[in-house]
């Protein structure tokens, strides 16, 4: 179906999926098509926003992810943890002892992506004095929806911010840091992402990546995986001085987190895949002009809502924010200095290797004019299914359904409509047969014979 | 023209307004159109839906491609324009207060769109209706 392999860390356990359809219906870019009693990916199409791996009551939609026995492969061990890690145990320990917890696990080291994510942050104001500014500036925190953009929207994509992600700024700071203090090479030092959701895990592990994650981070570690081991360690972990991170930092793991950064500009922020659609179908059609900053995040919630933590988003926000209000009211909330993020932006550490390039789609067909007809071919076919999208065929709905058939991936009588429509005619057509009965003599010897 | 599709607009049906222009845009992307001129589609077509929605009685969207270029029609059954060259100035708009609080209504629609075709041409008789044809360069 595609001529390019794509990296995604969703993939279906085949044995647990019954064919449901419930995956197919919600998927967000109409990615997946139940073929042979199987909820199968179509790779060009799939975001990694895991919408799939939340709604699947089997629980057969699984994101690929390193195991902690990794980090043994490295002599020099570092755990980058997603802001979101701190909401996951309520607010009976301190950041700190969760932080020690992590280390615990076997790290030498923990180094807060909420850290980076406040230097990301405190640089976005200088994407608005860059050449070919397109506006909105377009966060780039969520892969997911750079992905969506990449797929659905690709008029957009020179709209995303030039900086990394707060992931790819906290670990190339930070390898930088170690191979420099501790003398260490660059293979020696392994470090690992603690994610809270797919679409991260894929900007780690895809070599094809934007970013530089890849070359930086050795492997994605997922909260639900080691979320056991930690609670297990909290209470008794010897605690030590770890975190770095101010509120504004950690307050990232929010919707509208990165938002706060954002001053004097008018801005939309959005959470839930389904509503981030809405809102780049409204910027591409040119409704959104005043909009300076859009930060949209697939999870609902935000990154607290990824489909990899263990808490329940809600309860994640509550003490999140009650962490920054804690950190505030002991005066320890401090924030980098001015001179250190510029310093770093003019050593252009801060910023995107690539720009972001549209996902480029095979069309119907590579000849326009065939494209074309196979378009209208699509519309006669649609207009003969019945409307109702209810996924028993195996496609998200009617036109999907009639798109498959004229690309050759499934037939009208995958619809069990057409079907039972086709097997009246059979059976009318049958017993009509029956009844004409044979051209026979009523002695019964073979007229035709004689 | 090979391919030929209508979309049916309904006067003040906000509730569905924005979807001919979604699927339009789709259907674009799926022939192997370039993102450019899809946005440029995108764009004019949004505004002649919305047109439609506010100000028409009610009208229709036609989208015929062939190979050289993509015609957009934007039709409706009246009430009419009586006065052209004042609806064509940016920021002359019509719209009810209503309408302007839904965020629409800021006067943009036809000179928006004239800016993003590469034919513009409109017709329009009060009391008869209005027609809209623009086309646009593949290539």
């Amino acid at each position: 179906m595609e001529n390019r392999k794509f990296f995604h860390s969703v993939y279906l356990d085949t044995d647990k999926c019954l064919g449901c359809t419930t995956c197919l219906r919600n998927c967000p870019t109409g990615a997946i098509r139940v073929r042979g009693g199987k909820a199968k990916i179509i790779q060009s199409k799939c975001i990694d926003c895991g919408e799939c791996i939340r709604i699947c009551p089997h629980h057969a939609k699984k994101a690929r992810t390193d195991s902690l026995k990794c980090i043994k492969d490295y002599p020099y061990r570092v755990a980058i943890p997603a802001p979101t890690l701190i909401g996951q145990f309520g607010l009976k320990y301190s950041i700190d002892r969760i932080l020690s917890a992590l280390k615990s696990l076997g790290f030498d080291e923990v180094v807060e992506v909420a850290y980076g994510a406040e230097i990301v942050g405190r640089a976005i104001p200088a994407e608005y004095g860059r050449d070919n500014l397109l506006l909105p500036v377009i966060s780039s925190a969520c892969p997911a929806v750079s992905k969506l953009i990449q797929v659905r929207f690709p008029e957009l994509t020179g709209n995303i911010s030039t900086l990394k992600s707060p992931m790819g700024v906290t670990a190339r700071l930070a390898r930088k840091r170690i191979e420099k203090e501790k003398g260490l090479a660059q293979k020696d030092i392994g470090i690992f992402f603690i994610t809270p959701c797919a679409a991260k895990a894929t900007e780690v592990k895809d070599p094809d990546n934007w970013d530089d994650a890849y070359d930086v981070i050795n492997g994605a570690i997922s909260i639900k995986d080691i979320y056991g081991a930690l609670r297990s360690v909290l209470r008794t972990v010897d605690e030590k001085n770890i975190q770095k991170a101010s509120s504004m930092g950690f307050g990232w793991a929010l919707s509208g987190g990165e938002s706060r950064f954002v001053q004097n500009r008018q801005l939309i922020h959005v959470d839930g895949i389904s509503n981030v659609i809405r809102i780049l179908d409204e910027i591409e059609n040119g409704n959104l002009e005043d909009i300076e900053f859009f930060e949209g995040l697939a999870c609902i919630g935000g990154c607290v809502g990824g489909c990899l933590t263990v808490e329940n988003s809600f309860v994640a926000r509550m003490v999140i924010e009650e962490r920054a209000k804690q950190v505030k009211s002991h005066g320890k909330d401090v924030m980098l200095e001015d001179v250190v993020i510029k310093k770093w932006l003019d050593e252009e550490r801060l910023h995107r290797r690539h720009p972001l390039q549209p996902r480029v789609f095979k069309p119907l067909d590579d000849d326009f004019q065939k494209s074309l007809d196979k378009m209208q071919q699509i519309e006669i076919l649609e207009s003969r299914l019945p409307g109702l999208d209810c996924g028993s065929c195996g496609a998200p709905g009617c036109r999907a359904l009639a798109e498959d058939i004229v690309t050759g991936h499934a037939r009208e009588i995958d619809c069990v409509f057409v079907l039972k429509d086709r097997v009246l005619e059979l059976s009318k057509l049958t017993s009509e047969m029956l009844q004409m009965g044979h051209p026979m003599e009523s002695d019964g010897t073979d007229k035709e014979k004689e | 023209m090979n391919y030929k599709v209508n979309f049916e607009v309904e006067k003040d049906d906000f509730e569905k307004a924005g979807e001919a222009s979604r699927k339009i845009k789709k259907t674009l992307k799926q022939l192997g159109v370039d993102n450019k001129t899809i946005r440029h589609i995108a764009i004019a077509g949004y505004e002649g839906e919305m047109n439609l929605a506010i100000h028409s009685d009610g009208g229709e969207i036609i989208l015929e491609v062939s190979s050289e270029k993509i015609n957009l029609t934007i039709q409706d059954v009246g009430p009419g324009i009586p006065d052209l060259d004042l609806a064509m100035t940016e920021g002359y708009s019509t719209a009810s207060d209503k309408v302007r609080e839904m965020g629409f209504g800021a006067g943009m629609g036809l000179p928006n769109m004239e800016k993003n075709a590469d034919f513009f041409e409109i017709h329009s008789k009060v009391g008869k209706g209005t027609k809209i044809q623009m086309s646009f360069n593949l290539k």
